[in-house]
């Protein structure tokens, strides 16, 4: 097997997993026009919350992203009651200061009861070996995992009355009002959900990487990029920009220096937010 | 005339004494404090002129403070040039490079810009660390026998104060000015609604670009400062994003638009931060403090300190611009 | 009947007449005591922290010493050991003004550097400027010292060792190897692997792929499917304790097919255990390991030493710890040779300083382009093999003559 391939594959099962972290911030950016930067620090503590509970019980990890979804349902409504609830509608200066306040205070917090040492979920599932490479079992089942509560989330958002309510929002916030959708708790429950992606996927990360209570910043400038590849508000497009990033960075890292590839990303970044603000997939629901 | 405002006349006294207390006791302690307290407010006060007074939220603003440390470090310890030459070329330089980088991106309105810019500082980060002739992400670093032309460490180091003193007095003079200006009135006018100030006949691409560029040169005058006093530098501490969210953080705490409340916010959140690092008993709650207030001040007092000034005392704002 | 034994039992009166005494005797050993202060900053938070913790109880374990034994004694007069430190972060951002807030402030006699190069080459501007002596530990680099010094003492053996016993050791065992070179882009790997490259070709060595990841790298997906594609057999870098146990997690679970594997820092934590299976094998150049004896002039030997540790601390002792113990061993015994704290004539004491410790020898350069440069101290390659019992052990296996076991080659 050649190593193009190989590196490749890395990318895509890795770039699922981005693509669910940056649904989160898509979600909550697309439905109420916030940039959400507690996104890192709720990685975090789904990386935290991941290993805590595998403390505990100790069975297959995978299962536990259950519980770590629902703890951070709860944990985003918390949030956004705390610092969101009181600056929508305000200029965007305020949302984004607001929520890197609880972002301060979460990792504050965090590194407290946690230091700043790398922790690791210690819990790996077989791989699969092809020729001189192998492909970790834990980066198959993570990305697996990304795209099944990605697509819940979407049949979520499509099939279900709450669902349409969200997207009801997130098109004309004043129409749905009218049509007796309460917008209040249509917010909560988008934040709540997209905090719930967010802490999703830090769990899943921690089944594959070693993490600290600072590791979430670098994932969520990773969601950054997925989000505005993808454009901004729109959740269903994360995904796929987040296996596409992966699969770009797999098919460029065979040929030049691994890190350079941050400075592709972040230019890509730049130009697709000046030169296609709606993302690669066009103006779809613009 | 600026000459009449009683504010440029406080912006000296003030800058007087940065430079005379610490001189007249030779307290070396205090010197340390106030340098970094001098280049907060260097920070917040550059990065008013975007977010106050032009109303665009720059996330990336630390990088001109970055990239002049390693322009001006270049310059100064590998060419060999004269500090205070290699400072102001770094200065130069950067704000050219702001401007080209500006006409780009200050297409982009609100959120858009304020991501845009965060890509620029990753970007720059990146190629930074694998620029050869800088380091890569090893850094420069400034050696001993470097501060011999200034007359040894000792006196290179009070040297870089009063400089970076003198920038943080022309950064609040320059807020002034600009405040003060048809200039800054534009620029005002494109913060309260940018289409109508289209209209109106202000040039918004122009001022915009402008106005990114002028924001760049003093903090990346006092990078080459900071880095060259510090006697290293390197890609993670010249590009730190959580720095740009603080000098973020000290605008608003002291009351972004206004050229006090930029000065008042550095000052404060400055002198904050380093009592709590330093405080054995709070320095793990350093963070949880810091974000705790800022939340504070955006939910409860979102004018920050100076605004609740006015709202008290309304005729302060003509001493207290 | 006696009176006195109503009231108190005669082996109490004797008891306090002798504790008593003991206190006097205290208190006035306790006025012809002076403090002395050494100051250093520690990581406590981000991402040298691991590393710098073990350092730090170094420090801690020869101050609670010195001062059990009535603190360093030089002149007739006794100083009694404190510590002023802060947290730096790992972020040379404050480390100068954590240095001068140290010597002004809190009026440090003596200073140890903070963890890592970067930030040791921050402090030394400081320290350099008050002309305050400095011990370095944990800063290997060896840039800052042909800065123009005249204060600076370095413990470790300078970059360009670390790797060097690896490829002797090499060698030794398969000159064919061919070597791939994958490193943290920070200041203590890139002096470290640079040099080292040299030396590989030098000896003969191919080396296929060399390549530095950032900082704070925690997918090596992508430079571990080229190190496969390169076709190397050994593969020698890694960084500091964060990168490089996670290099040596992933290594194993991708199963890459290296007949060894070398880490600079990490596999000499003790926490590289956690590891289980996938830390065996790895080897780590090491400036001090428990199995190789020296015969100490002064301080405690080897074998108290990890003892000691050991009850303190309830973990193994690593080369940091044993580093930051011998600064301190070092600094208290040109401070005795000196008689006195003054920092010239303690200087002048360090400068003639060769000797033999439990973590050594110890000899510092005095050549002004390369003052304080550590030439005394020699590194050894260690290597984590199981025991009989299945539990992972450090163990010595270059050079030849202080090795405790083999080297497993290949590693699986």
């Amino acid at each position: 097997m050649s190593g193009i391939l190989a590196s490749m594959i890395d990318g895509l099962l890795v770039g699922s997993v981005y693509g669910l972290a940056a649904m989160g911030l898509s979600l909550i950016w697309g439905v109420m026009n916030v940039i959400n930067l507690t996104h890192g620090a709720m990685i975090a503590l789904g990386m935290f919350g991941m290993y805590l509970l595998f403390g505990l019980v100790t069975t297959n990890a995978y299962l536990l992203l259950l519980p770590v979804i629902a703890a951070g349902l709860v944990l985003g409504i918390v949030v956004y009651w705390m610092a969101v609830h009181w600056v929508i509608g305000r200029s965007e200066l305020m949302s984004l200061l607001s929520t890197f306040a609880v972002n301060m205070m979460v990792i504050g917090i965090g590194t407290t009861l946690f230091s700043t040492s790398p922790y690791n979920v210690n819990f790996s599932l077989p791989g699969i070996t092809i020729g001189a490479y192998t492909f970790t079992g834990n980066h198959i089942a993570a990305a697996v995992s990304a795209v099944v509560i990605a697509l819940a989330l979407q049949l979520f958002l499509y099939r279900t009355r709450p669902g349409k309510a969200i997207r009801a929002v997130a098109d004309n916030r004043e129409a749905a009002e009218l049509m007796g959708i309460s917008s209040t708790a249509v917010l909560t429950i988008a934040f709540g959900i997209g905090i719930a992606l967010a802490t999703a996927s830090g769990a899943l990360v921690s089944t594959m990487f070693p993490f600290t209570i600072l590791s979430g910043g670098a994932y969520e400038l990773k969601s950054f990029v997925v989000t505005v590849l993808a454009g901004l508000g729109k959740p269903a497009g994360a995904l796929l920009a987040g296996v596409l990033l992966g699969l770009l960075e797999g098919a460029l890292t065979p040929f030049i220096a691994v890190s350079w590839i941050p400075l592709i990303e972040f230019g890509l970044f730049v130009v697709v937010l000046v030169a296609l603000p709606h993302g690669i997939f066009g103006r779809a629901t613009a | 005339m600026i000459l009449r405002r009683p504010f440029f006349w406080l912006v000296l006294l003030a800058s007087a004494l940065f430079v005379f207390i610490p001189l007249r006791s030779n307290n070396v302690l205090l010197r340390e404090d106030l340098i970094l307290v001098a280049v907060a407010i260097i920070l917040a006060s550059n990065l008013n002129l975007m977010i106050g007074y032009t109303g665009y939220v720059n996330f990336g603003n630390i990088i001109f403070f970055g990239l002049g440390g390693y322009v001006g470090l270049y310059l100064a310890t590998v060419r060999g040039w004269n500090l205070m030459l290699a400072a102001v070329v770094a200065g130069v330089a950067v704000s050219l490079f702001a401007l080209l980088f500006g006409l780009a991106i200050l297409r982009l309105r609100g959120a858009y810009f304020a991501l845009a810019t965060i890509g620029v500082l990753e970007a720059v980060q990146a190629f930074v660390s694998n620029f050869n002739p800088w380091g890569r992400a090893t850094g420069m670093y400034v050696s001993f026998s470097a501060y011999q032309p200034l007359g040894g460490a000792m006196r290179a180091l009070w040297i870089t104060y009063y400089l970076i003193i003198a920038v943080m007095a022309l950064s609040l003079i320059l807020s002034l000015a600009i405040k003060n200006s048809k200039f800054g009135l534009g620029l005002f006018a494109i913060r309260e609604d940018e289409d109508a100030a289209v209209v109106l006949g202000v040039n918004a691409t122009v001022y915009k670009a402008i106005i990114y560029s002028v924001s760049a040169f003093l903090p990346a005058i006092a990078g080459t400062l900071m880095f060259y006093k510090n006697g290293m530098i390197d890609p993670s501490i010249a590009f730190e994003l959580t720095l740009s969210i603080e000098a973020i953080v000290m605008l608003m705490l002291g009351g972004q638009g206004t050229v006090m409340g930029a000065a008042l916010g550095g000052g404060l959140y400055e002198t904050l931060r380093s009592y709590l690092l330093t405080s054995p008993k709070l320095s793990s709650f350093h963070l949880v403090i810091a974000g705790g207030l800022l939340l504070l001040v955006v939910l409860f007092a979102p004018g920050g300190l100076i605004g609740w000034l006015y709202r008290l005392a309304p005729r302060a704002r003509k001493v207290i611009e | 009947m006696h009176f006195e034994n109503i009231f108190l039992p005669r082996w109490i009166v004797k008891q306090v007449t002798l504790l008593a005494f003991v206190l006097v005797l205290l208190a006035s050993v306790g006025f012809c005591q002076q403090p002395i202060t050494i100051g250093f900053t520690v990581s406590k938070t981000g991402a040298l922290n691991v590393d710098s913790l073990e350092q730090y109880r170094g420090f801690e374990l020869w101050r609670d010493q010195v001062n059990a034994a009535g603190g360093i004694k030089a002149s007739g007069k006794s100083y009694k050991v404190q510590f002023a430190s802060y947290d730096d972060e790992s972020n040379s951002k404050r480390v100068q003004q954590l240095y001068t807030r140290m010597i002004l402030e809190d009026k440090a006699d003596f200073l140890f550097s903070p963890y890592s190069s970067g930030l040791t080459a921050t402090a030394a501007v400081v320290t350099e400027q008050y002309g305050k002596i400095m011990l370095t530990t944990g800063a290997a680099e060896g840039k800052t010292y042909t800065l123009g010094n005249h204060y600076l003492f370095q413990m470790f053996a300078p970059a360009p060792e670390y790797l060097k016993v690896a490829l002797d050791a090499l060698k030794a065992k398969d000159p064919k190897a061919t070597v791939a070179f994958v490193y943290e882009d920070a200041a203590f790997s890139v002096a470290v692997v640079t040099p080292a490259k040299a030396y590989a070709q030098q000896q003969g060595f191919n080396v296929v792929f060399s390549e530095a990841y950032a900082p704070n790298t925690t997918d090596f997906s992508a430079i571990l499917d080229k190190v496969i594609a390169s076709k190397a057999t050994v593969m020698l870098g890694g960084g500091h304790y964060a990168d490089g146990s996670t290099l040596g997690r992933q290594l194993y679970a991708r199963k890459a097919a290296l007949k060894m594997i070398t880490l600079l820092v990490a596999p000499d934590s003790e926490k590289w255990v956690e590891l289980g299976d996938a830390g065996v094998g790895v080897c780590v150049p090491s400036q001090w390991e428990p199995q190789v004896t020296a015969k100490p002039q002064f301080g405690p030997t080897v074998a108290q030493f990890d003892k000691d540790y050991r009850a303190k601390f309830n973990a193994e002792p690593s080369y940091e710890s044993a580093g930051g113990y011998a600064a301190g061993l070092i600094l208290q015994h040109a401070i005795e040779k000196a008689g006195g704290i003054d920092a010239a004539k303690v200087a002048e004491a360090l400068n003639a300083t060769d000797a033999t410790t439990f973590y050594g020898r110890t000899q510092f350069a005095t050549a002004p382009n390369e003052h304080g440069l550590q030439v005394g101290h020699s590194m050894v390659l260690a290597q984590w093999h199981k025991d009989k019992s299945g539990k992972p052990v450090k163990q010595v296996v270059w050079p030849l003559a202080s090795k405790s076991a083999n080297l497993a080659y290949p590693i699986r």
